[in-house]
């Protein structure tokens, strides 16, 4: 089953070049060949001179970053993106999300579904789409909204899964939270799962586990890929009788995403280290197993700095009522996760920490709210790791936070004449900002409410 | 790759704009030695098939000769066609007037014919820049005017306009009468203002002429530095305005390197409107320009770089006479050309940001970009367009002298005999440009005073 991924946008482009070099140098890298033939399936198309196409469209409103990553990956030999697979325009969208969608969007859809059209023709059969982009632009957020709309309407039964890079906090776009608060508002209706990257945490990764002095956009883009290229790179179901799934996308959504309200996911990935450190270190499961627990329910992102403190709220006998009804600091509560463990020994590694119910919210029994995959196979030069895609707590306080900033922006209708100059009125900036605080605020009332051991509705 | 339209009206507008083009044509020749047409030279030059020297995509307008003339036998001639340039003979006689109604009106079709004309040689076509003074008859009247056309005809193409403002000792008596009826226009229809003052140039020439002649050790001016000399341009020997355009002219070259040279984080044009203007009439950006005083020493270590973003805030280096630091931000953009890397820009940021007011909506209100290529003879340069209320003082000061002629009616009659020109068009624009300082005002007011933030809606569940 193969995937096919929409590459919109600066962020999008460059995220999914080296997504599928991250993929590209996995699958021959390894020496089992039906891991690779598996991820070859899945993410190339072979042509008749045994060259492979990324499954892939490209879309852009200006041509520069399309034309670098043509260019450079048909200079690597090693994979290549299909020749009448992009589209590009020259002007740009001016960090306009009105201008993505209502003008761009329109004008161009024609062509752009007819080159997904064919790149879905060439699957045997089609897995799932996968689209990435970044809120804080004109491009990746308004167009790849209008796009998501599109495919959702075309492929009315085939899961859809927005990759998201959500900016700095501190900005290189001054209107990103206008942009961001219109896209995710959009994209709760229409995608079937939202997976986010924060550029502010990637950063931090960068900066403390792997050294690098002077972070560009390139180092934060290959953690990302290495993050997004370990969840969908191949790996066995616990009942699929040791064939790789076939349904990846499939899979993550049902085992993920329990409720049509709460679909944003968040990666977390150990180890996560400098190349030069990578022949120096030794990891055992349980050690990887153990900080990555912690990082969950820590929330934190990396395996430096995780506070130990944070504990998983006790359970009476019963199960689920507590006494008071404080919250427990720094605590992060899930609704779902998956583990995805690559590497040698994994059937040896003890998961039951993951499987514990003071995780969960009480809607599914835990051992429902837990999954897992895994594979012999070790993922990107790394011996052993762990994988945790999780439907939790962890993306609803920098959600807030931008909708707190987007808020007090529009309160002064600051820039709304640059967007009601395109198309969009004053009335669905309400509309998106409410649906969002819909959002934020029944994930969170599921929290409380257990905690608070008062019904919820 | 997009491309822009460069405007240039009246006398002011034509030296500055043809300093600017010489100051290109000297960018692009010393990054391409071989003078070969590339990618970035087609951001300006339209290529004309058999001629070897590209033709720029610009319209010049004057209604005297003297200026454009110079530049028909000068050594830009190769560059423009002939029927770009739009002249009459006798000049606007300092009255806007004149220069907005009676040629705007004689010369509105042809103009919007070389406009379209521009339009047309463009694949795509982002922006265009007027380059105008206030205080005159020409570039102040008829420029306003054919920042209407560029409205009407193309409603979808940015505005931006570099606008000289007279200083207080204009010998042009009727300079504050000039410059409301054109800020009026400004108000209304351009998408970004850069407003430069006289003053503030005066000022900066001067102090580095101070500086190369006080033989200060480490002060040495670099002898090829496009800053303010026009020396190993093309056009010749120097005149009195000439140190002044140059400072103008480079404000034009850094605003539009992006567009014309590769870098990490491009910033395309219609994003600094984008960006800048949250509110449709406070467009108007304060400009500041570094280094502006360079010193010979090429290497250039982190501290200098450090120092080059603490003088784009310092008063020195404005191009207006203002005081941002004690006004409030409501947006900043810095453009930085040269090996600069993300991390020296948010370093900076972090820097400064504790020392610059912004609006309470706004805190992170900076918007970025990153050229590769630096200015000719410097290794790195910035230029920052401050939205702040500080325009306001430099405003009132224009409201204040307009006000002193027309309290004794003073010259009106020149005005209001011309066809077209009422008493109404004065009240009017006196009164556009006090609810301008007004909308200011009461962004000030919020300055010091702790906003909270905005309740948040709230859902019943």
């Amino acid at each position: 089953m193969s995937i096919v991924t929409v590459q919109l946008g600066q962020c999008g482009n460059q995220v999914g070049q080296e997504l599928f070099e991250v993929i590209s140098n996995d699958a021959n890298d390894t020496q089992r060949k039906v891991y690779s033939e598996c991820s070859s399936e899945r993410f190339f198309n072979e042509t008749a001179n045994r060259e492979l196409v990324a499954r892939s469209v490209l879309i852009d409103m200006e041509p520069k970053v399309i034309s670098q990553s043509i260019a450079k990956t048909a200079k690597s030999g090693k994979w290549r993106y299909g020749d009448r697979s992009h589209f590009s325009q020259k002007q740009g969208s001016g960090n306009n999300w009105a201008n993505g969608y209502c003008v761009h969007g329109p004008r161009h859809e024609e062509v752009v579904m007819d080159i997904v059209r064919r790149e879905v023709e060439h699957c045997d059969c089609l897995a799932g789409i996968v689209a990435m982009m970044s809120v804080a632009g004109g491009t990746g957020s308004g167009v790849g909204t209008y796009v998501t709309q599109c495919l959702r309407d075309a492929y009315p039964n085939s899961f859809i899964l927005n990759h998201l890079t959500w900016p700095y906090g501190t900005g290189e776009v001054i209107v990103q939270n206008y942009n961001s608060v219109l896209t995710l508002s959009h994209l709760y209706q229409l995608s079937d799962a939202i997976l986010v990257h924060e550029n502010d945490t990637v950063h931090k990764i960068c900066a403390q586990l792997m050294n690098i002095k002077h972070i560009s956009f390139r180092d934060v883009n290959k953690v990302i890929a290495h993050q997004l290229g370990s969840v969908l790179q191949p790996a066995l179901t616990g009942d699929s009788h040791g064939i790789y799934n076939r349904n990846p996308i499939g899979e993550l959504m049902s085992s993920l995403v329990c409720h049509p309200e709460y679909k944003l996911l968040s990666v977390c990935n150990i180890p996560q280290v400098s190349s030069s450190s990578m022949a120096y270190s030794m990891f055992t499961w349980p050690g990887l197993l153990k900080h990555l627990r912690q990082m969950l329910i820590a929330n934190s992102k990396m395996e430096e700095g995780i506070d130990w403190q944070v504990r998983a709220p006790s359970l009476q006998p019963e199960g689920i009522k507590r006494t008071g009804s404080h919250r427990r600091p720094g605590f992060n509560t899930s609704l779902a996760n998956l583990l995805i463990l690559r590497g040698k020994d994994v059937n040896n590694a003890e998961i039951s920490g993951f499987q514990h119910p003071s995780l969960y919210t009480p809607w599914l029994p835990a051992d429902e709210a837990f999954s897992m995959w895994k594979t012999p196979v070790p993922f990107n030069k790394y011996e052993k790791s762990a994988i945790l895609v999780s439907n939790s707590q962890t993306l609803l306080r920098p959600l807030d936070n931008m909708v707190g900033k987007a808020w007090n922006m529009f309160a002064s209708r600051a820039y709304i004449h640059q967007y009601t100059k395109f198309g969009i009125s004053e009335e669905d900036f309400l509309d998106s900002f409410t649906s969002l605080e819909q959002c934020t605020s029944a994930a969170d009332s599921v929290v409380v409410a257990w905690r608070s051991s008062e019904p919820w509705s | 790759m997009t491309q822009s339209v460069v405007v240039q009206v009246g006398q002011c507008g034509n030296q500055v704009g043809c300093r600017f083009w010489d100051l290109a044509l000297r960018e692009h020749s010393h990054v391409n030695k071989k003078g070969i047409y590339d990618e970035a030279l087609s951001s300006f030059f339209r290529n004309v098939d058999s001629r070897l020297m590209s033709s720029l995509q610009a319209v010049l307008v004057d209604m005297e000769e003297g200026v454009v003339n110079e530049i028909l036998q000068g050594p830009l001639r190769e560059l423009f066609d002939s029927t770009q340039l739009i002249t009459d003979v006798s000049g606007s006689g300092n009255n806007w007037a004149v220069g907005h109604w009676t040629y705007g009106s004689a010369y509105r079709e042809q103009i919007v014919d070389q406009l379209r004309r521009a339009a047309e040689h463009c694949d795509c076509l982002q922006c265009f820049f007027l380059i105008h003074s206030m205080g005159g008859g020409t570039g102040s009247g008829l420029g306003t005017c054919v920042l209407k056309l560029l409205e009407e005809e193309f409603p979808e193409v940015c505005r931006i306009v570099t606008s000289v403002y007279p200083s207080a000792e204009d010998d042009v008596v009727t300079s504050p009468y000039n410059s409301v009826l054109a800020m009026r226009e400004l108000t209304e229809h351009a998408d970004c203002v850069l407003p430069v003052e006289n003053q503030s140039l005066v000022d900066i020439v001067n102090k580095i002429k101070h500086m190369s002649h006080s033989g200060k050790p480490g002060s040495v001016i670099k002898k090829d530095s496009a800053i303010i000399s026009g020396q190993g341009g093309v056009s010749g020997a120097e005149k009195p305005f000439d140190a002044m355009n140059n400072i103008v002219a480079n404000l034009l070259l850094n605003i539009t390197s992006s567009a014309r040279f590769e870098g990490s984080l491009n910033m395309d044009l219609n994003e600094i409107a984008m960006n800048l203007v949250p509110f449709p009439r406070l467009h108007y950006l304060v400009p500041s320009l570094t280094p502006l005083y360079t010193l010979a020493d090429v290497n250039i270590p982190t501290r200098r770089l450090d120092q080059m973003f603490t003088d784009a805030f310092s008063k020195d280096h404005q191009l207006i006479r203002a005081d941002p630091k004690h006004s409030l931000y409501l947006a900043c953009a810095l453009m930085v050309r040269g090996n600069v890397q993300v991390s020296d820009l948010r370093r900076n940021i972090e820097r400064l940001k504790p020392m610059l007011p912004f609006v309470s909506w706004n805190q992170e209100g900076w918007k970025t970009g990153l050229c590769s290529v630096p200015p000719v003879g410097h290794s790195h340069s910035l230029l920052a367009l401050a939205n702040n209320t500080c325009v306001k003082s430099t405003f009132m000061e224009l409201r204040d002298r307009f006000t002193k002629l027309y309290r004794k009616k003073a010259h009106m009659h020149h005005y209001l005999h011309v066809d077209g020109m009422e008493q109404g068009c004065f009240t009017e624009a006196i009164s556009s440009l006090s609810s301008l300082i007004e909308e200011y005002s009461q962004l000030d007011a919020t300055k010091d005073r702790l906003m909270p933030d905005a309740a948040r809606l709230n859902i019943a569940t």
